[in-house]
């Protein structure tokens, strides 16, 4: 067996963008600490929102499109697996359109719940696009908006998943 | 996500995001992170796969109470396959290293909803009171 280290996307990013000719993509770096909020009651007692940016819409909705899609999409928890869609530019579609929970796992959350591991799902799930170029436009429009949602809506706790 | 999270994090909801890229993750810095050494696309698990699924997002939900260093990322101990070396092709460039060879793996940023279905064009409702649109006029 060889184990390899993870793989280095921005640098391959980078080695592909001066391949190709293209300026090379400003990465966010943080170097100070992000805030670290405690937890305020254990997770078994706790709603969790799950936040996913793979792409994912519910048949019926609008899609996203391909060039820095701010928008989000309200999924409910409910929505059956049949009716969720993938679209992305930037990732191979086919294991999120033969099963979401791969970019977006409901299914196992759910039944994490049923067995007492996870309080309570929240009813409405959010999703975007991700792949946006500008990372102000992110902190300054998207953040807020899905922030001030989990707000609104008591959540405890939130699950971000990327594909 | 990370930005995302870092926002939600300072209204005081606890975050955790999950990642198949360490050195993006390890970049942006999120408050709880876990890594899931799989090829993207993947970040919560392989298809169909109900018990592994499980078994990730346990442990994944395992880590709002276990982190307790800002900006820690843990490694889910799953393995992709026997060998590492799927890593290899992933955004490689040519042995040449130039334009006229190397695979451009970026595609069309079309300006227009991308449909997984035609028929999903149709189905859309115009209104969507579920889709929420951002405006840049409208500064936070």
């Amino acid at each position: 067996m060889s184990r390899q280290p993870p793989i280095d996307y921005i640098k391959r990013t980078r080695a592909q963008y001066e391949a190709l000719g293209y300026p090379a993509y400003d990465w966010v770096q943080n170097t100070e600490n992000p805030e670290f909020a405690p937890l305020k009651k254990p997770v078994e007692a706790s709603t969790l929102a799950v936040i996913a940016s793979g792409g994912i819409y519910r048949e019926g909705q609008i899609a996203f499109h391909y060039k820095d899609d701010l928008s989000f999409r309200e999924i409910s928890i409910d929505t059956p697996r049949s009716a969720l869609r993938a679209t992305h530019f930037a990732y191979d579609l086919a294991p999120a359109r033969q099963d979401p929970n791969v970019v977006f796992p409901l299914a196992p959350l759910k039944r994490l719940v049923k067995e007492g591991v996870l309080g309570r799902l929240a009813t409405t799930a959010y999703t975007f696009m991700g792949g946006i170029y500008s990372a102000r436009k992110v902190s300054q429009m998207l953040a807020p908006a899905l922030a001030d949602r989990l707000q609104a809506n008591q959540i405890d706790l939130a699950l971000l998943v990327p594909a | 996500m990370g930005l995302i999270a870092r926002e939600i994090e300072s209204r005081g909801i606890p975050t955790l995001c999950m990642s198949s890229a360490y050195s993006i993750t390890e970049a942006v810095r999120p408050p709880r992170a876990v890594f899931l050494d799989f090829p993207l696309g993947h970040t919560a698990g392989r298809p169909e796969a109900a018990e592994e699924q499980r078994e990730i997002m346990a442990m994944t939900l395992s880590q709002f109470a276990a982190a307790t260093e800002p900006g820690s990322i843990v490694r889910l101990p799953f393995d992709w396959s026997e060998r590492d070396d799927w890593k290899d092709a992933v955004m490689q460039v040519s042995g040449s290293g130039d334009a006229a060879t190397t695979e451009d793996f970026r595609i069309d940023r079309f300006e227009v909803p991308q449909y997984q279905f035609e028929k999903d064009a149709q189905l859309a409702d115009p209104v969507c009171p579920s889709c929420v649109f951002l405006s840049e006029l409208e500064p936070r």
